[in-house]
């Protein structure tokens, strides 16, 4: 029945688009589906600049070398003598810290921990979430309502501040970097990943099933699943922009899993960022800026993903 | 109504409570010694115990937790490890007011802003202005509040010279004059939750936009102006409302990093200060103030939105 | 706010301007910047106080038309040719603001879900009032008027009804005061799409009988837009019949449904069942093909590609009009030869139900508990469905049919105490407690095929799972079997590899069927299952489900709000109220017998696209709370022959009043009323209705009580 007949309409001041109109029957396959899908989003510019950004990010953590030859933890000596505090120039293109290093070095080595970190724990944080998130939505009742309670208990504090606390109390190996954060990004998932299976459960399609017999643990992981991939896939990306976010200003307040020479883009705006002030500002204005782009890069993708999935 | 508030607190309380509980199990089971952290390592074994009994480090779990309880319920979290004989209310008080300065100079610049560009960018939806206002929002609020902090400070407070740089007002400063001094890191705060809240706001108006009671309003021949006024922000902003109150948690807890670059003491900081002196009275308190904010904040805007749309009244209550 | 600018309009432009008149009105939707027509050059017009009825199937443009009246078009929807006049104005050359005064003071619109029309967040009042400031009064007079409003559309107590939010009104109170708000402005033209569309039939009947009533008192021409072809039969005095963004024949309601002449008329009225039509009488006629989507070109006959008369001359010339009558005509270049299509042979079907039951429900009921109280949805049924038999299941929404049908699919367990038995054996409460061998035997086509099939699965899939789930078949086999099933429903092969969207409204249902018809059941429940889809493609999927009937002898439960449906393929009716059987009976009886007073309401409110005049009943108020059924009879505070003393106090037996005819009710059958109907048409292929046993009431005098707005008298007929 979706027809031109049940297009929203809108005032000629509105603006209000009637989606295109498909005729019934008209048959497309699914694979032309999502090769239209593929063929939209490339033709999005902000999924293309956003791909881009984040394409020469993975390539500086994975080949730093490739891309700057100095080394990050050495000062630069010039002449013989050592070329500390030096604003950008010919010689160190983002200039040298108060030690020396050169920050353009320590910026394109410092993007690997995050690469290697924010992943992670998204990753884990969509499979934790999606797994609450089903049984939440699915069984409902009291169990729902327990979780529920505690989902919100662990929300009415800032995930920083939970993993601040975590951290200090626990220690900060990479490992419990990346599982405590991820624990705690959890619960949001899992929220999202319920309102989604509670729609789903309304469907009849879930009837049926039980009225064939089907077990519970079929329903949620091949009916129900399968049905949400949108929704998670949308949630992981936005999920790795928030876990930069959160690992970044981690490490601004101290809790890198390396030593304090590490080259880190939040240990390095730490080191550097009270010379702001001082007008020595690149040790802490280009790793800020570069944690910036990634995060802006990786949103834009995100959004585009968004966008063309739920056309 | 009445009911819905009723069941809205029991509610807050059971989600207080549990909440009481994950910071008694986080905190008690420190790996470190609290009491010995405080002498320092010179005094002798004997004196940490007997600071330790003294502290009631000894007592049994339950009763620790009994006495946490019993703070929350009196709002007492008895006397700082790590400032002896201060209150740790009297310390959390002037941070949270100092907060509290931040929060509200922050919200008082976004809220107009973003809500006002949301719903335009919704009756221009796909138009030049809608686009970046979403793009624009989308970039600014994902990058950290200490990045564009330090960002701000440099341009702004440094190089233009326009603003102080750091938020150590001098001693003296009036109310009005300390207020130049956090401009800089409320700015901050526009930054990231200007795209946000227009991005909610954005998505409830384009919603109402196109719903059929805005387009019975412009069938009866309404003015733009009135129908916007009249049917499109009351229902477009109870989603708005929501986002805010669930963000007062972090805006008074999570803006550590902030904090940190203005050198300005807030409660995050404070919090994280006591964190790493184990001053466990002073940690459990200022982590419980911040998820008893929150509570209220969403509380509020529960009630906010009810109070805009009766129909959320009776689906919640029942 | 300008002053009603209309009355020095009316009278410069001359009284006798149409109140609407679309001349040539070509419109298209800019999609990815290609325009793609939609209204390819729409023609009608409308006289001041005329009733213009509108209809054709979904996607045909007569919504985008009734839209355009008002100047209200999608952001991407331009007019590319033609002009819109209301009282000799061209309204698609007004300025915004001349717009606003046009839609303030002259024209008004109401639409379908009144719910979603209201905002929800303001009180009625408030919005009422609004639509009385917007034309220039003060705010005390609009509090006024706007109490007068609600007076006007028939509202018992408007001071309460004002100060209520939208939500705390039912459907048809909503769109009574979705009414009022367009009477504000006294209206010249008032459009109306779907008004009544997604309401139940008893209210319905309610909006419908107002907005005549309205129209007699205020004169306003009306412009109806309805898919319920009996809806515009009763409402209006000519009628358009649009297809593919064109009007293709137009005439007066009562020749164009009873004469139908353009091809595509009569395919749309031979696809419904009508005038008493049985499955036993012939099979209903389906149009082949599908509606042309949007942008299509069509340079002559916009019917062509589905006609069975269309031949060189359709494809060479555009039709032009032809006047087949006063005032009728039809745009085909083959008016002499639609006799054909009109009187096409199609075969019936048989009826195949024996004396044995499949099931047998023995007191079974279902509670719910919601916040701490008990929730009787469905009480103490008994029920048997005989084998290859279709059980009709009527009623208005809230009846506790879905309950019924999920309580005995297991789905919900039902109440302990009852019984459910399949095939001589009873069978677990909970569907997940039933051997594979009880699923298989009972299954389920739902309403929406949407919502039914899940999106991410490819037809194969579906089908496969549920053979082996069902019959335990090996994978191999399940995959023989799925090309059987799928190519018994008239699905292709390569329909099999697709996923729900890829396929129409119709192919998705009969995978849905196909689903159901896996493990070869005994009953199928159908849950409405066309009351999602136009009648072109509802016929075909009735026609499918009696095929599948003939062939395997399955039982049906058939649920459905349409009358004209289950009296077509039901072999015995159950009506239900509260959860309560109210009436049971063979489907002659219950169409031509006494009736249950509730069944008496629900068929007088039926609009009929025969032209059958009867007296309606109304019945007041709606269906009580389940929570809190009324004493006695559960029927008493809405029934028209109620007893005091008795039916508020006592409930009923169901009990049987002729062979197999039960009925819940305390008065005897002399009492009862038989739904008086009369037939005006002239000699028709379609078979005379029932001619009607009459009983007279007139013992009935003295049982009526005060308040009961109902005189006996008017339900005889003679």
């Amino acid at each position: 029945m979706k027809t031109s007949d049940d297009i929203e309409l809108m005032d000629d001041a509105g603006s209000a688009v009637a989606t295109d109109v498909v005729a019934e029957g008209k048959i497309t396959t699914l694979k032309q589906v999502r090769a239209e899908q593929r063929a939209e989003l490339f033709r999005k510019p902000s999924f293309l600049i956003g791909l881009a950004i984040t394409l020469f990010w993975v390539f500086a953590a994975i080949a730093p070398s490739v891309l700057t030859s100095r080394n990050p933890r050495q000062a630069v000596r010039i002449d013989g003598s050592t070329f500390a505090r030096k604003p950008p120039s010919g010689d160190a293109w983002f200039g040298t810290d108060s030690i020396g290093n050169d920050v353009f070095a320590r910026v394109i080595h410092g993007t690997r921990s995050i690469l290697l970190m924010a992943p992670a724990i998204a990753i884990l944080a969509v499979i934790g979430g999606a797994f609450f998130g089903l049984i939440m939505g699915y069984y409902r009742g009291w169990l729902d309502e327990i979780l529920s309670r505690i989902i919100e208990a662990l929300l009415s504090l800032p995930v920083l501040l939970l993993a601040l606390l975590v951290l200090t109390l626990f220690g900060r190996s990479r490992i419990i970097i990346i599982f405590t954060v991820a624990a705690l990004f959890t619960p949001v998932v899992a929220r999202t990943v319920r309102a989604a299976v509670m729609g789903e459960t309304e469907l009849d399609y879930v009837t049926a099933a039980k009225l064939r017999g089907e077990s519970s643990f079929f329903i949620m992981g091949r009916e129900i699943l399968p049905t949400i991939t949108g929704v998670l896939v949308v949630e992981l990306t936005v999920r790795v922009a928030y876990a930069i976010f959160t690992v970044a200003t981690l490490a601004f307040l101290g809790l890198t899993a390396g030593d304090r020479t590490t080259p880190d883009w939040g240990n390095d705006i730490a080191d550097n960022y009270r010379l702001v002030v001082a007008d020595q500002w690149w040790g802490a204005v280009f790793p800020a800026l570069s944690i910036a782009s990634l995060i802006i890069a990786i949103n834009l993708i995100a959004d585009s993903i968004d966008q063309v999935t739920k056309q | 109504m009445l009911r819905f508030i009723i069941r809205r607190l029991a509610l807050s309380i059971i989600t207080l409570f549990l909440l009481v509980i994950i910071v008694f199990l986080l905190t008690s089971v420190f790996p470190n010694d609290p009491a010995r952290q405080l002498l320092g390592p010179f005094q002798s074994q004997e004196a940490v115990d007997q600071l330790a009994e003294e502290l009631g480090l000894n007592d049994p779990k339950t009763e620790q937790l009994g006495r946490l309880v019993k703070g929350v319920a009196t709002g007492d979290f008895g006397e700082s490890y790590s400032r002896p004989g201060e209150r740790v209310m009297d310390l959390i008080l002037p941070a949270l007011g100092n907060s509290a300065k931040l929060v509200v100079l922050g919200l008082l610049i976004t809220l107009p802003l973003s809500i006002l560009s949301g719903v335009l960018a919704a009756y221009r939806k796909d138009s030049l202005f809608d686009r970046s206002v979403v793009t624009l929002g989308l970039a600014t609020s994902a990058i950290p509040d200490f990045v564009s902090g330090i960002l701000l400070q440099y341009v702004i407070g440094v190089r233009l010279g326009w603003l102080p740089a750091t938020s150590n007002a001098p001693r003296g400063t009036g109310f009005i004059g300390s207020l130049e001094f956090i401009i800089l890191p409320a700015l901050a705060i526009v930054l990231v939750y200007f795209g946000y809240i227009a991005r909610v706001t954005r998505a409830g108006a384009v919603q109402a936009f196109e719903s059929d009671y805005v387009r019975t309003a412009f069938m009866k021949g309404m003015p733009l102006r009135r129908v916007i006024n009249r049917h499109v922000l009351r229902n477009s902003l109870q989603p708005t409302v929501a986002v805010i109150g669930t963000q007062i948690g972090f805006l008074f807890g999570g803006l550590i990093a902030l904090e940190l670059v203005f050198n300005y003491p807030g409660l995050g900081s404070m919090i994280i200060n006591a964190a790493q002196d184990q001053d466990l009275p002073l940690l459990q308190g200022g982590v419980i103030i911040v998820a008893v904010l929150y509570m209220i904040a969403t509380l509020l805007a529960d009630l906010l939105i009810s109070w805009m749309n009766p129909r959320a009244r009776s689906v919640t209550a029942s | 706010m300008s002053a009603p600018a209309s009355l020095t309009d009316r009278i410069t432009s001359g009284a006798m301007a149409p109140a609407l008149e679309v001349v040539d009105l070509h419109m298209s939707y800019i999609v990815r910047g290609v325009p793609r027509e939609v209204l390819r050059g729409v023609n009608f017009h409308i006289q001041p106080g005329e009733a213009y009825g509108l209809v054709g199937e979904s996607g045909c443009g007569k919504s985008t038309t009734a839209y355009a009246a008002l100047r209200y078009l999608p952001g991407n929807g331009r007019i590319t040719q033609g002009e819109i006049r209301s009282g000799g104005r061209d309204i698609t050359s007004m300025s915004s603001k001349e717009l606003q005064a046009f839609r303030s003071s002259q024209a008004s619109m109401v639409y379908q879900d009144p719910v979603a029309a209201m905002n929800p967040s303001l009180k009625i009042g408030r919005q009422v009032e609004e639509s009385f400031k917007l034309i220039g009064q003060s705010a005390s007079d609009a509090k006024a008027s706007a109490y007068a409003a609600l007076e006007q559309v028939r509202i018992a107590d408007p001071t309460s009804v004002l100060d209520r939010y939208p939500h705390q009104l039912s459907g048809g109170m909503l769109q009574r005061v979705v009414i009022a708000m367009a009477l504000a402005s006294k209206p010249e033209l008032l459009v109306l799409d779907e008004p009544t569309t997604g309401l139940d039939a008893t209210v319905e009947a309610e909006v419908l009988d107002l907005i005549r009533a309205l129209r007699s008192e205020t004169g306003a021409a009306v412009l109806l837009i309805a898919h319920n072809l009996g809806v515009i039969r009763t409402m209006c005095d000519r009628v358009g019949v649009m297809y593919a963004g064109k009007v293709i024949e137009e005439g007066p309601a009562q020749e164009v449904f009873d004469s139908p002449e353009h091809p595509y008329t009569v395919g749309l009225l031979n696809a419904i069942p009508r005038a008493g039509l049985r499955k036993t009488d012939r099979a209903l006629y389906s149009i082949p093909g599908e509606l042309p989507s949007i942008g299509t070109d069509l340079p002559t006959c916009v019917y062509i590609d589905r006609c069975a008369l269309a031949d060189e001359k359709c494809k060479s010339t555009p039709p032009p009009a032809t006047s087949v009558g006063e005032g009728h005509q039809t745009f085909c270049h083959h008016v002499d030869r639609v006799g054909e299509l009109r009187d096409a042979e199609v075969g019936a079907f048989s009826n195949v139900s024996s004396d044995d039951n499949v099931l047998q429900l023995t007191g079974v009921a279902k509670t719910f508990r919601q916040a701490g109280q008990d929730i009787p949805a469905l009480v103490s049924v008994d029920l048997g469905i005989a084998e290859g038999e279709t059980l009709g299941l009527v009623g208005e929404s809230g009846s506790g049919k879905s309950t019924m049908a999920k309580t005995m699919l297991g789905v919900h367990s039902y109440d302990p105490g009852g019984d459910i038995v399949l095939d001589g054996v009873s069978v677990p409460a909970a569907a997940t407690n039933r051997t594979p061998a009880n699923s298989a035997a009972m299954q389920m086509v739902f309403q929406n095929p949407d919502s039914a099939l899940n999106r991410v699965w490819t037809v194969r899939r579906i089908l496969e799972r549920s053979i082996i789930k069902l019959t335990g078949a090996s994978k191999d086999d399940a995959r023989a079997r799925a090309e059987d099933i799928a190519s018994a429903m008239r699905l292709s092969p390569r329909h099999l590899d697709m996923r729900p969207r890829q396929l129409s409204g119709g192919l998705k249902q009969r995978v849905a069927i196909a689903r159901a018809f896996a493990g070869d059941p005994k009953l199928v429940v159908c849950d409405e299952p066309t009351s999602a889809l136009d009648v072109s493609v509802q016929s075909a999927i009735l026609n499918l489900l009696a095929n599948i009937q003939n062939d395997q002898r399955t039982s049906y439960l058939f649920i459905t709000h349409d009358i004209g449906v289950v009296r077509y393929l039901a072999d015995r009716i159950a009506v239900m109220y509260l959860g309560r059987i109210m009436e049971l009976g063979p489907t002659d009886a219950m169409f031509q017998g006494v009736n249950h007073p509730y069944t008496e309401a629900l068929l007088s409110a039926v609009p009929s696209v025969d032209g059958e005049t009867r007296e309606r009943i109304p019945l007041d108020g709606e269906i009580p709370s389940p929570k809190n059924p009324p004493s006695g009879c559960v029927f008493h505070t809405r029934c028209h022959r109620f007893v005091e003393g008795l039916c508020d106090t006592k409930e009923p037996e169901l009990r049987e009043i002729a062979p197999g005819h039960m009925i819940k009710c305390h008065l005897d059958v002399a009492d009862l009323g038989v739904v008086p109907v009369q037939v005006q048409r002239k000699g028709s292929t379609f078979g005379e209705a029932d001619g009607a046993e009459l009983q007279s009431s007139d013992s009935f005098d003295d049982t009526v009580v005060e308040g009961e707005q109902v005189d006996p008298e008017d339900t005889v007929n003679d």
